[in-house]
């Protein structure tokens, strides 16, 4: 049985060998449009990506206008969202409409698929030494699932009664109840149906993503030889795999609400004096449901980051990482507890205390292995021969967020000082910080580090430079204030505090993260453009390996074709981090371990 | 060959091959069931949070009572044993498919899919006789001091206390959650068996036309079996959930 299945893998291999070396004349449809190479599938999800990343940012600038000019009027405001903002003023279920969108966008379509969908294409096949995914077509599908779900929650923008407005986690009431709030209504549809097309997109790309690095490694390349991206990229398709398909019975439980008068999530409601006929429903359930989620998507979101960002120190320190199996180990540590965390967002939903306790210590646990992880870093950095490439600087900026967002996270996950802090700017300062800037970071740094490897051209570095001491200062001057709001009780998801005794102070300082958030926006511009222009004009690569790196990706030609290596795959003889290594400034994964050379 | 056949024998994590001897599809079908997995777990654990938290759950050997072209007789779960039982028995036809698929014995393969085929069939018929038969009940149900005649469905459960009206016992409205979860989840669940009878029929067909013998291996068939076992497998517990507590 065991030799009859082994010669049968071992034909399979061959077969896919062969598949790729026939080359057949592509068309632009073929090449560019449904694409079944990963090469060509990562950038079309990080210029969709992009495109949603100027959208939700854009929204984010808007309802800052709001918050830190409430009592201004805009009139251009009218010519570009009509009867939303009539009068030049934002209208608040628009405002509601636009957090929500804001929210969505960044968190599911820019950080979760732009994020993921771009490096874990583009690396995974190219790093453990593969000529594509396990399956180029489910990968496709992938893409334009992504690409369906991008397109009902873009229409959603457009429908009379707006788009969803009940948050990024849509709790009922409001999201179960078309009469709650003219956000819930048709835009309240799409945005679950968008979301059941996202999920699918992300299982199939997980999938793939999974069965990758299992099964498609080269000779040579076991699992602790792989670079820490690669680990990372792992454990984040694990957890979308376990968790998102809890999103999905959610989201079918609340379609059911809505559309077949069930009451899963709704009892004992009151709407405009009316009673309503719905009884023995929960709404807590649901948010149960959504945080099983929830939780393990912030480290989806941050895993990728993470992990590039180590692979980027390591590179641009010219030194090994530092510890890599405790970081393996962390990475593993974190993706089990992101599963057993989930109530610490419903400390005040009127969870048991006892159980709180609980989730306080399981909370407090991941503490651990993110200090491990910090620690590691650091250690990498330190007296190393650092170049300050723009990846490298970035690279740097996700460890200074991600130190700082952390240690509120402490705070949050202590439940009684949680009472206070729950739904203050304090969250949100929290969650900027740590997950929504620091991821953003590791992706520019990934964008900056492998731009030569995705086009053959380099950005341009005065941009580059530029645009990262503009959006670290700015995302400090943003969101470092608003623990001080958050202390101070201010709530989030208000449309206008200057109406409060106690919140009037803070006018001043909410206009002033207004005018930087402006800012900040703006230089991302200057990003995009430098992204797009670069793909055409940027100076042209010349070296095989422009980093130095050990990695497989740099052994392929400046331009790979479909197929990844011309020839045979390179057979890998020793881990990714041999930088400085006996009198030699770095030795690829592909050569030979020597007679006399040392150990790592 | 043989070299790197030894030398895969010895470092199966080492790359080159396949940790799990397993092709990509295979591999890619577990995770995948695992996937689903939460997804029916899901559903389930909402399920048994709403029904422990209300006293008045309807009685299952009193809702699933019925058998068809049995008239009134009583007949507690007698049907829904019936359904696992045909599942169940299309399991095994399966499990013989996959077995004949290993000897690459196509007619063999023929036969037992066509017989998981058609069990499959006959569960989804059988679940829509019950629903049916549930949606179209007629159950004296006192609503507001008026009896009235009330189906199962997602919105209306006839199922509750019972109460005495005019010196005989009629039943109040259950939960309502009871028909949503009933209804949600056995068609969440009977989604899985169509989609699955899909699956088993296109296999069948190309098992017809001869693609397993021309690629060599009947794997395809493993797949969809393991697809077919999982769904199984969730019947189990949506039996025990809906049926048996
Ligand atoms: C030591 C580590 C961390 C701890 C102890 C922690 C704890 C918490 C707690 C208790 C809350 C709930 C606050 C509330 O709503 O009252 C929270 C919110 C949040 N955290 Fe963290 N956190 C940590 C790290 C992270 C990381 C690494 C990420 C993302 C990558 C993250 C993302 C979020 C998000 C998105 C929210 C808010 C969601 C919302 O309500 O909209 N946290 N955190
Ligand atoms: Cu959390």
């Amino acid at each position: 049985m065991s030799s009859e299945a082994i010669s049968h893998g071992t034909q399979a291999h061959a077969m896919h060998d062969d598949h790729h070396d026939h080359h057949h004349h592509e068309t632009f449809i073929t090449k560019y449009v449904f694409s079944q190479d990963h090469k060509m599938i990562a950038k079309q999800f990080l210029v969709t990506g992009i495109i949603w990343a100027i959208i939700g940012g854009l929204f984010s600038v808007i309802f800052r206008l709001q918050l830190g000019y409430p009592e201004s009027t805009f009139p251009w405001l009218e010519d570009f969202l009509g009867h939303w903002a009539q009068g030049g003023k934002l209208k608040p279920e628009f405002y509601y409409a636009l957090v929500t969108m804001h929210g969505t966008i960044l968190v599911f379509f820019v950080l979760t698929a732009g994020l993921s969908g771009t490096f874990a294409n583009f690396l995974i096949p190219l790093q453990i030494g593969a000529r594509d995914m396990a399956s180029p077509l489910l990968n496709m599908l992938s893409y334009w699932f992504f690409f369906i779900a991008s397109i009902i929650m873009f229409a959603s923008l457009f429908v009379q009664t707006g788009p969803a407005s009940g948050g990024w986690t849509i709790y009922p009431p409001l999201s179960a109840l078309g009469e709650a709030s003219s956000g819930s209504k048709i835009g309240m549809d799409l945005w679950l149906v968008s979301m059941a097309m996202f999920i699918v997109s992300s299982l199939l790309g997980g999938l793939n993503y999974i069965t990758t690095i299992l099964n498609m490694r080269t000779k040579g390349m076991s699992m602790t030889r792989m670079p820490l991206t690669m680990w990372g990229l792992f454990f984040t398709a694990v957890l979308g795999v376990l968790s998102f398909p809890v999103l999905l019975s959610g989201a079918i439980l609340l379609l059911f609400d809505r559309n077949l008068g069930t009451s899963f999530y709704l009892s004992d409601i009151v709407v405009a004096g009316k009673i309503l006929p719905n009884e023995g429903g929960s709404a807590i359930l649901f948010q149960h449901l959504f945080w099983f989620l929830g939780h393990p998507e912030v480290y989806i979101i941050l895993l990728p980051a993470m992990s590039m960002a180590s692979e980027i120190l390591s590179v641009n320190s010219r030194k090994p990482i530092f510890g890599y199996m405790a970081m393996v180990g962390s990475i593993f540590a974190i993706t089990i507890l992101a599963f057993l965390v989930w109530a610490h967002h419903m400390f005040v939903t009127g969870l048991n205390p006892f159980l709180g306790s609980f989730f306080v210590l399981l909370t407090l646990l991941i503490a651990v292995p993110s200090a491990i992880k910090v620690f590691n870093w650091l250690t990498t950095l330190w007296r190393g021969n650092i170049r300050f490439t723009p990846g490298m600087m970035f690279a740097i900026g996700f460890v200074s967020l991600f130190i700082s967002g952390g240690l509120t996270g402490i705070f949050l996950g202590n439940s009684s000082l949680d009472i206070h802090l729950h739904d203050t700017y304090f969250v949100v300062a929290h969650f900027h910080i740590v997950m929504g800037v620091a991821s953003f970071f590791g992706m520019f740094a990934g964008v900056y580090h492998w731009f030569p490897k995705m086009f053959g051209r380099y950005l341009n570095n005065t941009l580059a430079y530029i645009h990262f001491w503009v959006t670290i200062i700015g995302a400090y001057l943003i969101f470092w204030p608003m623990h001080y709001e958050g202390f101070a009780g201010m709530p989030r998801r208000y449309y206008d505090y200057s109406n409060w005794e106690s919140f009037k102070m803070f006018g001043g300082l909410n206009e002033f993260i207004s005018f930087v958030a402006m800012i900040v926006f703006a230089v991302q511009l200057l990003f995009v453009f430098n992204f797009f222009y670069s793909i055409f004009k940027g100076r042209k690569v010349k070296s095989q390996n422009p980093w130095g790196s050990n990695t497989l990706e740099w052994t392929t030609p400046i331009n790979p074709g479909h197929g990844n290596w011309p020839g045979e795959i390179p057979e890998v003889h020793r881990w990714p981090y041999d930088y400085s290594k006996d009198g030699k400034d770095f030795i690829p994964q592909d050569v030979p371990v020597g007679e006399d050379e040392s150990k790592h | 060959m043989a070299t790197t056949t030894i030398q895969a024998e010895t470092k199966w994590w080492n790359g080159g091959r396949s940790p799990f001897n397993a092709s990509y599809g295979k591999v890619m079908m577990w995770y995948f069931l695992m996937s689903d997995a939460f997804t029916f777990g899901a559903f389930l654990i909402s399920y048994g949070t709403i029904r422990f938290s209300v006293n008045n759950w309807a009685d299952p050997n009193h809702v699933f009572n019925a058998f068809p072209f049995a008239g009134h007789a009583n007949l507690p779960l007698a049907f829904v044993s019936l359904m696992t039982f045909i599942l169940i028995f299309s399991s095994v036809t399966m499990v013989l498919a996959v077995h004949e698929g290993h000897h690459m014995n196509k007619k063999g393969v023929e036969k037992y899919m066509l017989l998981t085929i058609i069990g499959g069939i006959a569960f989804l018929g059988c679940q829509a006789w019950e629903w049916t038969h549930l949606i179209a009940g007629h159950h004296d149900v006192l609503v507001n001091g008026q009896i009235e005649h009330w189906g199962t469905t997602v919105t209306k459960n006839p199922w509750g206390s019972e109460v005495m009206h005019n010196g005989t016992m009629v039943a109040t409205p259950g939960p309502i959650a009871f028909g949503g979860y009933f209804f949600g989840i056995t068609g969440f669940h009977g989604f899985h068996v169509l989609s699955g009878v899909v699956i088993n029929i296109v296999m069948y067909i190309k098992t017809k036309l001869g693609h397993f013998d021309q690629r060599g291996h009947y794997e395809m068939i493993e797949k969809a079996g393991l697809y077919w076992h999982f769904v199984d497998l969730v019947w189990v517990f949506v039996f025990l959930c809906f049926y048996l507590i």
